[in-house]
């Protein structure tokens, strides 16, 4: 293996992931997130209606490959006149992903929270808003941070189906590379070890972030 | 309006779970600084008129009518700057979420099972309402907070959170909660069942201390010693219906209706 290209690609590499893969994590997660939420409400509530299409929404999600996703928004909707740029392909389809994949996270977490909970925040006279917000989001969080982190970190690893829609992410830089050097094992391997590392992290902040939602219970 | 005249007064009151009927027609005066004792075997209907009374519970049917507020030292311990004027809420119409807002503006609850936030201090639980919904500027809120959990032994316990205290403490907290509300009707809905018996004394003390005080309240409650000690009137229900009422004394010392004397006999003879 040819060790100088290593240390050469290493800087074109890092600087996909810091361009391409990880905004387009944060982007698609957060936009994601924002979406489950939605979702997870109109799942736990009483409007039959609104509960059927968020169940709907979810079950296609779940029920259809990541990819098949990815491709029929960016290489399907021309057919029908809708012509999408690249990254804003990638972030639609890793949106609707994470917020399929969230929803159920959120649902059950929010259901996890005891009915008292609510009783209580509406016997101090919140909404039914200010009590999610206030009383309920807040413990919620504390059970959907460990199957939320998943949903992330498999979202950073996903990103790097993006190359085959354009999106010059990691992944499709060290294609690039590997292209015109020919050195597949050492790019490949190259790449796999970044993502390594970032999920490394990511999992350190998980910690982190479970023992801060913690300080309230009981050990 | 004169101190005697009714703080709550509640018309006919009914509701039902699917064909289950839980209560059929409740009639019930709380006069201002009055407590009013609710007994009765589980599933008489007791917790559910206390709820419907701080709209977590929709009756079918019936009125309830919560009188205005009096006017400083006027019958209750209440300072009150702002004038609530009389709300009634007729269940036989639809009721808005304003009418059951402005219903929770008159009344605060002391749950069974305390129901503190566990993820603020205790000094945030007694906060959050007067501050967050009430809009009251927060330094007074505070003060007057601290105030309070200091007359319950727990102002040390400020900046603890809720299971760092144990059974009793917390429920403590959670009438220092229902306090800040400044309401005009507390309800207590079983405050000790959930304790251990070495825990109930401390917060019978303090609800005994609030009815000296002259706050309107109903409690449920199986302490008939409690009752007896601090209620003004107690109601015996039954089957959804009010089977007996009267003076503390009367109805748990000579009751009149068979089912009352059963039912004293027998929690009685638990003691």
């Amino acid at each position: 293996m040819d060790f100088n290209l290593f240390w050469s690609s290493l800087g074109p590499l890092l600087l996909g992931a810091i361009k391409g893969t990880i905004p387009l994590a944060l982007a698609s997660f957060a936009l994601g997130l924002v979406l489950a939420l939605l979702v997870a409400m109109m799942r736990i509530s009483a409007n039959k209606l609104a509960n059927g299409v968020g169940r709907f929404y979810v079950s296609i999600i779940r029920g259809t490959p990541l990819l098949v996703q990815l491709f029929v928004i960016f290489y399907g909707l021309p057919a029908i006149g809708v012509k999408i740029d690249p990254w804003p392909s990638a972030i639609i389809a890793f949106s609707l992903n994470v917020g399929g994949y969230a929803a159920e996270v959120i649902r059950a977490a929010i259901l996890s929270v005891p009915q008292g909970q609510w009783e209580a925040g509406h016997m101090i006279g919140m909404s039914r808003n200010q009590t999610l917000l206030r009383i309920i989001l807040p413990q919620a969080a504390r059970v959907s941070v460990p199957p939320l982190s998943n949903t992330f970190i498999s979202l950073v690893k996903d990103t790097s189906l993006a190359s085959l829609i354009l999106v010059t992410e990691m992944f499709r830089v060290a294609q690039q590379v590997a292209a015109f050097s020919q050195e597949f094992m050492l790019l490949y391997l190259e790449a796999a070890l970044i993502y390594w590392v970032i999920c490394l992290a990511l999992s350190t902040a998980q910690t982190r972030l479970e023992k801060r939602l913690d300080r309230y219970v009981a050990h | 309006m004169s101190p005697t005249e009714p703080v709550l007064q509640v018309r006919n009151l009914s509701k039902s779970f699917g064909t289950n009927t839980v209560l059929r027609g409740i009639d019930l005066d709380v006069p201002r600084g009055k407590v009013v004792a609710l007994i009765g075997p589980s599933g008489s209907g007791k917790t559910t008129i206390l709820r419907s009374l701080n709209g977590l519970e929709m009756p079918d049917a019936g009125s309830v009518t919560v009188g205005a507020r009096g006017t400083n030292g006027e019958g209750g311990p209440v300072d009150v700057e702002s004038q609530l004027p009389s709300l009634t809420l007729d269940f036989e119409t639809k009721v808005s979420p304003k009418e059951v807002a402005a219903l929770r503006d008159r009344s605060a609850m002391v749950f069974q099972h305390y129901n503190l936030f566990p993820h603020m201090s205790v000094l945030q639980n007694v906060v959050e309402g007067p501050v967050r919904v009430q809009k009251r500027p927060r330094a007074e809120v505070v003060a007057e907070a601290e105030a309070l959990l200091a007359r319950v032994g727990l102002l040390e316990k400020r900046d603890a959170y809720p299971f760092e205290l144990s059974g009793g403490q917390q429920q403590r907290v959670g009438i220092v909660r229902a306090l800040a509300l400044k309401p005009q009707l507390l309800l207590f809905d079983e405050p000790t069942s959930a304790l251990d018996p070495e825990l109930v004394d401390d917060v019978l003390a303090v609800i005994k201390e609030l009815a000296d005080d002259g706050w309107t309240m109903v409690i449920v409650t199986h302490e008939l010693a409690f009752a007896r000690q601090t209620a003004d009137e107690v109601v015996f229900m039954d089957g959804g219906v009010v089977v007996e009422r009267g003076p503390a004394s009367q109805v748990l010392r000579e009751p009149k209706e068979e089912r009352t004397q059963q039912f004293v006999r027998r929690l009685l003879h638990e003691i």
